[in-house]
């Protein structure tokens, strides 16, 4: 095998944009093994491993992909599994751009090479084969309750039940996998790959209890004291929707980005009435926020039969925190991007239902706190905007039921509980926590490296 | 699964089930309410609790069938079982001394009013009970409700049961009779609840409802249950259910309430005629 010397990432089969834009089927398609060992040998195998930097729980990148040159899947997927116990799921949703392709000395005269491709196509490659279950230490009799189960409780769950814990996962929701079930849309992340690797890590022991919302039934010290558990992790997420406090939010027609990504994901409205969870989706549609969220609402809402869908952004296309793969998709499917705009007031007539939308245009001005430019509103350009539904994607905080229901539990004031970043140890002892709960609305990946963080240091507590 | 226990039909559209559910029993408290779902395609919705046994591991749950979902749970007996059964979810009632309170639990607001009764009966309070319903037909846990009351009306509005009239006209008579209320719950549907607070505003009477509100989880994540109370927007499911009748929005929580209206009409249509779960074929 010879160094591939294309400037360019071998492409990623898509489903064409126009047919894709009315289906719920997953957009991106996946490398063959062709492909993928083409991809493999534009690697340069740095010593560096610049990319493993990148990454935020270092998987051996390089190595794994020189796996791939030699056709060794299951060896490339064991090398990533020593470090990650969901490729299928970052391998997808992952910000590689800002990443570990970030890093990619490759990246410097060309695109870089494409790692999360990689990863998704050794991933996707072990699970048609049939996953094995992961060798697990002997019993410890320690027990460790996970709360909640999105990419930073599995997290835990997965490294804590390797390590010979016994681990019991409480999910609120009536299925696991937190924000990968509700939020991630299907096109995006299907929902059997989720539920394969949860089934993995039932297969080692965890046990899944859903219907559960801690603070309500028992409470973290009812674990703690009353159940026999011998530590707690926290990872109850970003769940807590945000609205502009602008008037005409509660009028029929304003959803926040939750509510209309849980009703069409997790309840499958999408499929009404088969199923009975309805949605309710207009002809134009606008979508306020320019992140990850933003997208999967655009391009939800196309997919529900909207005809006209505008994200509408303060600032401008270079600022758009998504993932710049999501914005080149929800581009190609026909999403209008209304930058340096954002409304002041949401119109609705008489029987509370939502007409439009009073915005004004911004232009950028110097730098703020976050060192973008801070968008500035235009003094008299206040404009009407016809619009039938409005989805408020401008970022979620910490849900409080757990916080407010245990004692000595540190939070800041934004509500997030205050961990260690070295550890994951909250205030209170054999209690950690980890992932957007901590430290707001981040990635998946960042949640799992909390996760990771806080599972070795609970696993070090549990020794002694 | 969480298992029916017991079915009881008060009405033929009214329905009482006894859920086997030790974990919500152990924990909740008046004025809470669960969210079930009942198969895997089914949706998630909020009902309010009506009774619980903590010894027996019960919660007791009396519902309206109006749309496909409760047509559908009214069609199950005693044996079936619910897929999913989530809670207790939102605040307790404050339950505390006030002195003389007024309940009121109108059409199947009875339910879930009368823990709240009981506790405010153990709390020491003078409780006037007031239960109210279109007719007769409609009418159930009378004798329960009394039996937490020092003083106890029935009113229907078209007089086949107790006085002819509406609860707030009975609420009304009582305000100006004793001269003195303390507090006043009153839990129905919207327009009832609506009239019961406007009538007790100018006596400054400390006047509490509980809302049932469109919801998805129930814990806080979706804000679909959104209402304006005062010049805040809160949640029901978190915030609440329970909120001063003074300062809620009511015509916005009408207005809320018919969202999915057209989408409700669709679901009974497919699910009654075109051999959908609804059991009927």
């Amino acid at each position: 095998m010879s160094l591939n010397n294309s400037p360019k990432k071998n492409e990623m089969p898509c489903q064409d944009p126009k047919v894709r834009a009315k289906n719920f089927d997953e957009v991106a398609l996946g490398y063959t093994e062709e492909q993928a060992i083409d991809e493999a040998n534009r690697c340069l195998g740095c010593k560096k491993e610049p990319c493993r930097e990148g990454c935020p729980v270092q998987v051996p990148i390089p190595q794994f992909i020189a796996k791939i040159k030699e056709s060794d899947f299951a060896g490339a997927i064991a090398t990533i599994k020593d470090k990650n116990a969901l490729p299928a799921v970052c391998g997808r949703v992952c910000p590689q751009e800002a990443q570990c392709e970030k890093y990619c000395v490759r990246g410097k005269k060309g695109e870089p090479v494409g790692i999360g491709r990689l990863e998704r196509f050794v991933a996707d490659w072990e699970r048609a084969q049939g996953v094995k279950p992961v060798e697990c230490a002997p019993p410890t009799g320690k027990k460790v309750a996970v709360v909640g189960s999105g990419p930073a409780g599995l997290t835990v769950a997965a490294d804590c039940a390797q390590a010979g814990h016994e681990v019991t996962i409480f999910e609120a929701l009536h299925v696991p996998g937190g924000v990968l079930m509700y939020g991630i849309p299907e096109f995006r992340l299907p929902k059997a790959i989720v539920q394969a690797e949860i089934e993995n890590l039932k297969k080692i022991g965890v046990k899944v209890e859903v219907d559960s919302v801690i603070g309500a039934i028992d409470t973290v010290d009812e674990l703690l004291e009353n159940e026999g558990f011998d530590a707690v992790f926290i990872g109850t997420g970003a769940g807590l929707p945000y609205f502009l406090g602008i008037p005409g939010e509660n009028l029929n027609g304003v959803y926040s980005a939750n509510e209309f990504l849980t009703r069409t994901n997790l309840m499958k409205a999408y499929l009404f009435p088969e199923y009975d969870t309805p949605i309710k989706v207009g002809k134009k549609v606008a979508v306020l926020g320019g992140g990850n969220v933003a997208m999967d609402c655009a391009r939800t809402a196309l997919r529900l039969g909207a005809e006209e869908v505008h994200i509408v952004y303060r600032r401008s296309m270079e600022e758009l925190p998504a993932r710049i793969e999501e914005v080149h998709h929800a581009e190609e499917e026909g999403v209008i991007f209304d930058i340096l705009t954002n409304p002041t007031e949401i119109i609705g007539n008489d029987d509370n239902w939502v007409t439009g939308m009073t915005c004004l245009k911004y232009e950028l001005g110097e730098p703020d706190e976050s060192g973008r430019r801070k968008p500035v509103a235009i003094e008299g350009s206040d404009f009407h905007m016809p619009i039938d539904t409005v989805v408020v994607a401008i970022g979620q905080g910490p849900n409080p039921l757990v916080p407010r229901t245990t004692k000595g539990l540190e939070t800041n004031r934004k509500g997030n509980i205050v961990a260690s970043e070295e550890t994951g140890a909250t205030s209170k002892p054999r209690v950690y926590a980890g992932g957007d709960v901590v430290t707001g609305a981040a990635t998946v990946i960042k949640a799992m490296g909390a996760g990771r963080v806080a599972a070795t240091n609970i696993c070090e507590l549990l020794k002694k | 699964m969480y298992k029916i226990l017991k079915k009881e039909v008060l009405s033929p559209t009214l329905k009482l089930f006894e859920i086997d559910a030790p974990k919500v029993a152990k924990k909740c408290q008046a004025g809470q309410f669960i969210i079930l779902r009942i198969d895997e395609k089914g949706e998630r919705i909020p009902l309010t609790i009506a009774d619980f046994n903590r010894e027996k591991g019960t919660i007791t749950l009396i519902f309206a069938e109006v749309g496909k979902t409760t047509k559908q749970l009214g069609q199950m007996e005693a044996g079936d079982a619910l897929l999913d059964f989530v809670g207790p979810l939102g605040r307790p009632s404050e339950i505390e001394k006030y002195g003389r309170v007024v309940c009121i639990g109108a059409g199947v607001g009875i339910a879930p009013v009368f823990p709240i009764t009981r506790a405010l009966k153990e709390a020491g309070n003078e409780v006037i009970g007031i239960a109210g319903a279109r007719n007769k037909e409609l009418l159930f846990w009378t004798d329960e409700f009394k039996a937490q009351c020092d003083e106890f009306h029935i009113c229907t509005d078209d007089g086949s049961a107790g006085e002819k009239g509406f609860v707030s006209d009975v609420l009304k008579k009582i305000i100006e009779e004793k001269g003195k209320v303390d507090y006043v719950i009153s839990i129905g549907p919207i327009p009832a609840m609506k009239v019961c607070a406007e009538l007790t505003k100018p006596y400054g009477i400390k006047t509490f409802v509980s809302l049932n509100s469109i919801m998805v989880d129930g814990t806080g994540m979706c804000g679909a249950c959104r209402v304006t109370v005062g010049d805040e927007t809160k949640f029901a499911c978190v915030d609440g259910p329970e909120f001063d009748g003074h300062l809620v929005d009511f015509n916005e929580q009408m207005r809320r309430a018919q969202i999915f209206k057209d989408e409700e009409q669709r679901a009974l249509a497919a699910g009654s005629c075109g051999g959908g779960g609804c059991g009927c074929h």
